[in-house]
This record gives structure tokens, C-alpha cells and sequence, in this order.
């Protein structure tokens, strides 16, 4: 257990999280305000079955096909006129990004939402290179000027309360001074915004669905930043995880009433973007360019497994994050990857491996709050579980990067000791007779009882096992 | 539901920690059911459901304390269960565990006898409960594998309401983990912690003298923090209280 918990990362950070009453409290009112606003959304529970099974098996499908409809996907893209990409790594993917850009000679981007550009680190290599991206997400916005990471895969600010965000604004934003009015506040963001896409040479977004039946890309977003991101610009490049695809056209209503309303309690975004082409001729507005970038960075090998696969049906929606009972104590920037929350637990260890990532599986009580509102029915909770035994089980071909680097002698033969007791009835009743005579003698400090009695009462063997008192009182009598 | 009619007899599984920390529940837990005409039965060959094991990664070593339960609860007779985790570990995780193994089938048609106590007095049993006690304010814990795995949510409720002198009072974020989480209750203490500490506030909100639950690992967490920190309020296993109330006043 011990040299176990000193890799043990995730529990070294939460603290930090735990005593930030500001952060804590944040976290909290937004996560109860967004529980309230899905429970709305689905109230109806069978109505909500229906849905879910559509939307999960819409994206099991995309999964059991997951190579034949990125071909089907690329054919159809091409036919259409958008260029795509294959990238296996994220630098390989920041490469062709800055080419392009570099191709068409671009040297100020406006960003719609991309939580693949964040996994790229994209916005630091275009700066490297010369080239100033902008986010226009306001909550992406936000972050950009505080110089951090997004805390939620939806909310990406969400860390942040509005004097702290005033306070941001009133440090840089030129004549706007200290306000905490959301109107002020987001109308001073739009100015500022309005100028770096009147400036913008390209505009790089994300992608919810790419439809393989259509070589379409759907963009959802409340904000209209996205679509000015995919139309007003002269180039327009998309970056998609290579698992974020829709079958057929069909499948994208059930899919777009899950998606908003699983995230926000909206029952449908503000926009919903469908690109399908470049600007045509004749046409009067829209890129004269669309380039689209398929990003693997491990997720093949995700895919590669039976059962881990489940883990690519996410929409990112961030449901599992709204309803975690970790998550909403110890925020986003705890998981210190890119998806925090449950889908993080699951998504980073694979992608990144279980040598650097394999404590998260870990910080979860396994509750299955997260898998009881995933709209697309990923079985989070036994991923973890998976999860944790590849971690801990050497192989020589591991089905997960990192597999067996978290090995801990002492775990493993704590486990085999605790298996070789309870696998024997008599050995079994032996112990615990024992333990009932003299486990209260054990001091409380004693391993891993420290953590448990830091802020609960050491518990109490009970005189006599149940065990024993079945017996006494005439039930081991067939 | 597996049994469609009133059972004569029934197999019961106490699980481990009830084993060691809370035996009274256990016994409780047979009283009932053996108050309702039915032989009982607690094999002596049983220990642990194996969910420590499997929930920690340690698939091997659970497989083969699943197999001794197996070994140790023959024929068709339902398997009651005072606790909604160790009843889902049984019921859902069984059958994955042995996925792909000669055990597999054994394991599915195990995992149909499983029933969680209070399920099976509701559902089964359609038990009807007569209050003998002096009137009291209680609070419910549901554990999240009672209601998440096993689908039980209303029916201990249900049961604490047929009790004329218990004014039963939900506690807000009913739903929300209390934090224990086998493992994760020593290898996450800070945030275990953290969590514990808002569900004992939210229980003392309904200024109820004791929690009632159906799972003895949350009963110890919550308890435990209880205890620690000098609440006045107290926690029982759901089966102890309703034997009490019914049997003892």
C-alpha cells in the first residue's frame, strides 16, 4: 500500500483543492445549479430511456465500425471539398495545423471551442511559431486571460466567480474598470472579441459529430462564436478525436437532444453549426477552405480492447463531472490532465498512460452517480475497476499503456493473503473469531487506519462474530 | 424478481463487515425474515462477496473468494442480503467476473437469487409492520450501490413509513455519496473526508436523532465521523431498527 500511495499524485493534489473554500464553493453552486438544470431536462423517465438507448447505441455503433466509417468519413469529406488530415500524435497534429496556417500565411487565428486544441497544447506551438490564437468562447476567453487551463470540459471557467472574473477583466481590458455586472462584463469580452475576428486570417474550431454518411461537421455552442469562427475567416480548420463520429444523418437528432441538455439543461444550444463544404461559387459567405484533422493520440489503442472501447462513445457532454461527488470537491485542475472528472478518470489513463495517470482510476468511490447519467451509457465505473487491474498487473503485452507500472508487492500480497483467509471458511471463522477477541487492541495509527481515523472514530469489533451468534441462535441448521 | 411467490425458505448472506463490526444487524436481519414464517438459513461457509478484491483491481484473488460463495449457498433458494453493495456485487459484477469462464453460467444463475433485505420484505415478502416504539424523528441513507446496482430506492423508505410513531425526514443530497468507497476511504482520506463531513451535515439538518441504512460501510464512515466529531446523532442498520421497533417495544 505504501509505495502505492507515494505515486499516489491525485490524493497529494486534492488538498490544495479541499482547503480553497473560494474554489470549493464554486465548484458546489455550479455543480448543484447544473444538476437541477438536467434533472429538468428529464423528468420524464421513460421518455429519458428512450433517448439514452438511441444515443448509445448510436455511438456503440460508430465504435464496433470505427475504421470503416472514418474511410467512409475521409471519402466523403474530400468529395466534398473539405481537406482531411490524419494525425497519430498531437504533435503530428499541431505540425499540420501550423502548416496550413503557415501555407496560407496566417498570422491571427480566432478558436472556437476545441478541447482537442487543448490536448494538442495547440494555442503555445502556433505562439512558438509566430502565430496568435484567440479564444472566443467567452469561458475559453476567460481562461486564455488568466493564463490556465480549463477546469470543465463544457465550462471551462466554471472555477471562476464573477468578482474573480471582474477582476481579471478590470487587469486587462483597456477603460472597462471593476464591474461585476455579467452584462457589462460579457459586453466588454464581445468587443474585444468582435476585433480579433474582424482580424482573424483562419478560424480553428472543434467538432461534436462528424456524420460519415454526409461528410458533415456539427458544431453545437450557445455563443455564435463558433459559427463566426467557421465563416468568417478565409480558412476554417476543425480538429476532431478520431471516435467523435455519427453513422448516418439520422443519428444526430437523439445524439443533439442528449448533448445540451445532459451538459446544460439546455434542450437544444443556441447554434447548431453544419458544415459541409467550403464556400462554393457563387456563394457569399463561408471559408474558401476547410481542412479537417483526425486525431488518434491513443485512442486506437483504446479501441483496440473489447471492453475499453465504451470509453470512445463519449459525447462530452460533462454530465459524469456535474454529478461527481469528487469532482465538484476537488475541481478540474486537481485531475491536472486535460478531462478531468469521471470521463478523465477513464480517458486520461489510456490515453496517456497508466505510469502517469494511473492514480486517477483510483480517486473514485465508484458510487456510479457519473453512470447513471451518462447519456450515452458508458460503464465508467467498471472501466475504473478494469483500470485499476491493469494498472497493478504486469503483462507482457498490456492492453493499456503503462499496464503493471503501478505493481505494489505490498498490495499484491496483501490481496493474495486476504484471498487465501477468505477462500477458506475455516481459516476464515479462525481469523475472525480472532479478530472479534483482539482486533479492538490494534492501535488506531497502524497503517492504512490513519487515514480513516483522521477524521472518524476507530471502528469497533463487536464481541462475537455473526458467525458465531447464527450458530448460537439455530440458523447454520439445515 | 426472480420469485414470483412467497418463498418457504431462504439462504441469508451477512457479508464481512457485518460479520466483525455489526453481528446485532446481521441477527436482525434473520429475525425478520424468520418472523415472517420462513426457515432461514446462514451457511457457515460463507465470508466475503469478493467486492474489495474486485474493486481494487485484484480480479484473481476475488474470483476465488466468489467461488466459495457459490460453493457455499447450493440450489435454488433465494440469497438475502442485509446490504445493497455486497447484494450488487453478487448480483452485477458475478457474472462479469466470470465472463468468458467455464463458472460463467453458475455465476448468472447465482447472481438471480441475490435480493437485498429490504427489497425482498417489500417486494417479496409484501411484509406488514406494526409499530411497538416511542415516537422518533429518523433519517434515511440510501447506499449508492443499493440504489445505483440494485435498484433500491424506495423500498426501505417505504418500510420506515409503515412505522406509525417514526416520522421519517429526508435529508438533502439523499443521493450523494457519504464518501467511503471501500479503499478509496484510506487511499483519498482528504477527500473522503471532505466528503463525510458534508453528509453528516446534511444529516444533522433534519435534526433527526438517528440515520437509518442498509449498508453497514456507509453506516461505519458516516457513524464514524459522527462519533468523531460529537454529533449527538446516532446511526443503525435498517434491519436492527425495524426488529426493535416491531419486536421489542
Amino acid at each position: 500500500m505504501a509505495d502505492a500511495a507515494s505515486k499516489n499524485d491525485f490524493s497529494v493534489r486534492a488538498p490544495k483543492a479541499l482547503n480553497d473554500p473560494t474554489l470549493r464553493a464554486n465548484f458546489r453552486r455550479a455543480m448543484d445549479g447544473l444538476m437541477v438544470k438536467r434533472a429538468a431536462q428529464f423528468e420524464d423517465k421513460e421518455a429519458w430511456n428512450i433517448l439514452r438507448a438511441r444515443g448509445a447505441a448510436a455511438k456503440a455503433r460508430v465504435v464496433a465500425q470505427l475504421p470503416e466509417l472514418l474511410e467512409q468519413l475521409e471519402a466523403k469529406c474530400t468529395a466534398n471539398g473539405i481537406q482531411v488530415h490524419w494525425a497519430e500524435t498531437t504533435a503530428e497534429a499541431n505540425d499540420i495545423v501550423l502548416s496550413i496556417l503557415q501555407k496560407h500565411g496566417a498570422k491571427s487565428v480566432i478558436k472556437g471551442k476545441s478541447m482537442v486544441s487543448e490536448e494538442m497544447e495547440l494555442n503555445h506551438h502556433l505562439e512558438a511559431h509566430g502565430i496568435r490564437a484567440v479564444e472566443s468562447d467567452l469561458g475559453e476567453y476567460i481562461i486564455q486571460l488568466a493564463g490556465e487551463a480549463p477546469s470543465h470540459i463544457v465550462m471551462p471557467c466554471i472555477h471562476k466567480n464573477k468578482a474573480e472574473i471582474a477582476q481579471l477583466f478590470e487587469e486587462n481590458i483597456d477603460g472597462l474598470g471593476y464591474t461585476e455586472d455579467v452584462d457589462a462584463l460579457t459586453a466588454a469580452a464581445r468587443k474585444e472579441l468582435r476585433g480579433a475576428f474582424a482580424a482573424a486570417d483562419a478560424g480553428i474550431s472543434g467538432v461534436n459529430f462528424a456524420v460519415a454518411e454526409t461528410g458533415s461537421l456539427v458544431l453545437v455552442e450557445n455563443e455564435g462564436n463558433g459559427r463566426l469562427s467557421t465563416t468568417l475567416p478565409p480558412l476554417h480548420i476543425a480538429l476532431m478525436g478520431i471516435e467523435k463520429l455519427a453513422e448516418t444523418l439520422e443519428d444526430i437528432p437523439p445524439l443533439l437532444s442528449l448533448l445540451p441538455r445532459s451538459a446544460t439543461g439546455q434542450h437544444i444550444t443556441t447554434y447548431v453549426n453544419m458544415i459541409t463544404h467550403p464556400r462554393r461559387d457563387g456563394e457569399l459567405d463561408g471559408p474558401k477552405e476547410v481542412h479537417l484533422v483526425l486525431l488518434d493520440s491513443g485512442r486506437s489503442r483504446v479501441h483496440a480492447d473489447e471492453e475499453l472501447r465504451d470509453t470512445l462513445r463519449c459525447i462530452r457532454c460533462g454530465a459524469c463531472m456535474n454529478h461527481c461527488p469528487v469532482y465538484s470537491r476537488v475541481g478540474g485542475h486537481t485531475y491536472k490532465f486535460v478531462y478531468p472528472g469521471p470521463i478523465g478518470k477513464i480517458l486520461t489513463p489510456q490515453l496517456e498512460g497508466l505510469d502517469c495517470a494511473g492514480d486517477q482510476p483510483h480517486a473514485s468511490t465508484l458510487c456510479n452517480a457519473c453512470v447513471e447519467v451518462c447519456p450515452v451509457k458508458i460503464p465508467i465505473a467498471d472501466i475504473l475497476v478494469r483500470l485499476r487491474a491493469e494498472a497493478a498487473h504486469p503483462s507482457h503485452s498490456p492492453a493499456v499503456k503503462g499496464g503493471g507500472s503501478r505493481r505494489s508487492f505490498h498490495e499484491s500480497l496483501a490481496w493474495k493473503g486476504w484471498e487465501w483467509v477468505y477462500a477458506k471458511p475455516w481459516l476464515y471463522r479462525l481469523v475472525t473469531f480472532l479478530a472479534s477477541r483482539f482486533g479492538n487492541l490494534v492501535p488506531d495509527t497502524v497503517g492504512p487506519m490513519k487515514g480513516w481515523t483522521s477524521c472518524r472514530a476507530k471502528p469497533t469489533f463487536a464481541p462475537k462474530t455473526l458467525h458465531e451468534l447464527a450458530r448460537e441462535k439455530g440458523y447454520c441448521d439445515e | 424478481m426472480s420469485v414470483k411467490s412467497k418463498p418457504s425458505r431462504v439462504y441469508y448472506f451477512g457479508t464481512c463487515v457485518i460479520d466483525l463490526f455489526y453481528p446485532g444487524a446481521g441477527l436482525a436481519g434473520m429475525e425478520l425474515l424468520r418472523l415472517q414464517g420462513l426457515s432461514v438459513v446462514f451457511p457457515p461457509e460463507q465470508s466475503c462477496c469478493g467486492q474489495p478484491a474486485r474493486n481494487s483491481g485484484y480480479f484473481d484473488e476475488a474470483r476465488a473468494v466468489a467461488l466459495r460463495q457459490m460453493d457455499a449457498f447450493p440450489g435454488d433458494d433465494p440469497i438475502v442480503v442485509p446490504s445493497g453493495s455486497c447484494a450488487g456485487m453478487m448480483k452485477t459484477h458475478y457474472p462479469q467476473l466470470f465472463e468468458g469462464r467455464p463458472e460463467h453460467d453458475r455465476a448468472v444463475a447465482f447472481s438471480k437469487r441475490v435480493h437485498e433485505l429490504t427489497a425482498f420484505l417489500v417486494n417479496v415478502l409484501n411484509i406488514r409492520l406494526e409499530d411497538k416504539g416511542e415516537p422518533v424523528k429518523v433519517t434515511w441513507h440510501g447506499s449508492c450501490h443499493s440504489m445505483r446496482e440494485m435498484g433500491v430506492v424506495d423500498e426501505p423508505k417505504s418500510l420506515l413509513r409503515q412505522l406509525s410513531n417514526v416520522t421519517l425526514v429526508e435529508n438533502p443530497r439523499e443521493k450523494e455519496c457519504c464518501g467511503f468507497g471501500g479503499t478509496f476511504a484510506v487511499r483519498q482520506p482528504e477527500i473522503s473526508a471532505a466528503m463525510v463531513k458534508d453528509k453528516v451535515e446534511a444529516l444533522e439538518s433534519t435534526q433527526a436523532a438517528k440515520v437509518v441504512s442498509g449498508d453497514c460501510g456507509c453506516l461505519m464512515n458516516i457513524t464514524g465521523a459522527m462519533k468523531k466529531q460529537g454529533s449527538p446523532m446516532s446511526g443503525q442498520h435498517i434491519a436492527e431498527f425495524l426488529l426493535e421497533r416491531t419486536h421489542h417495544g
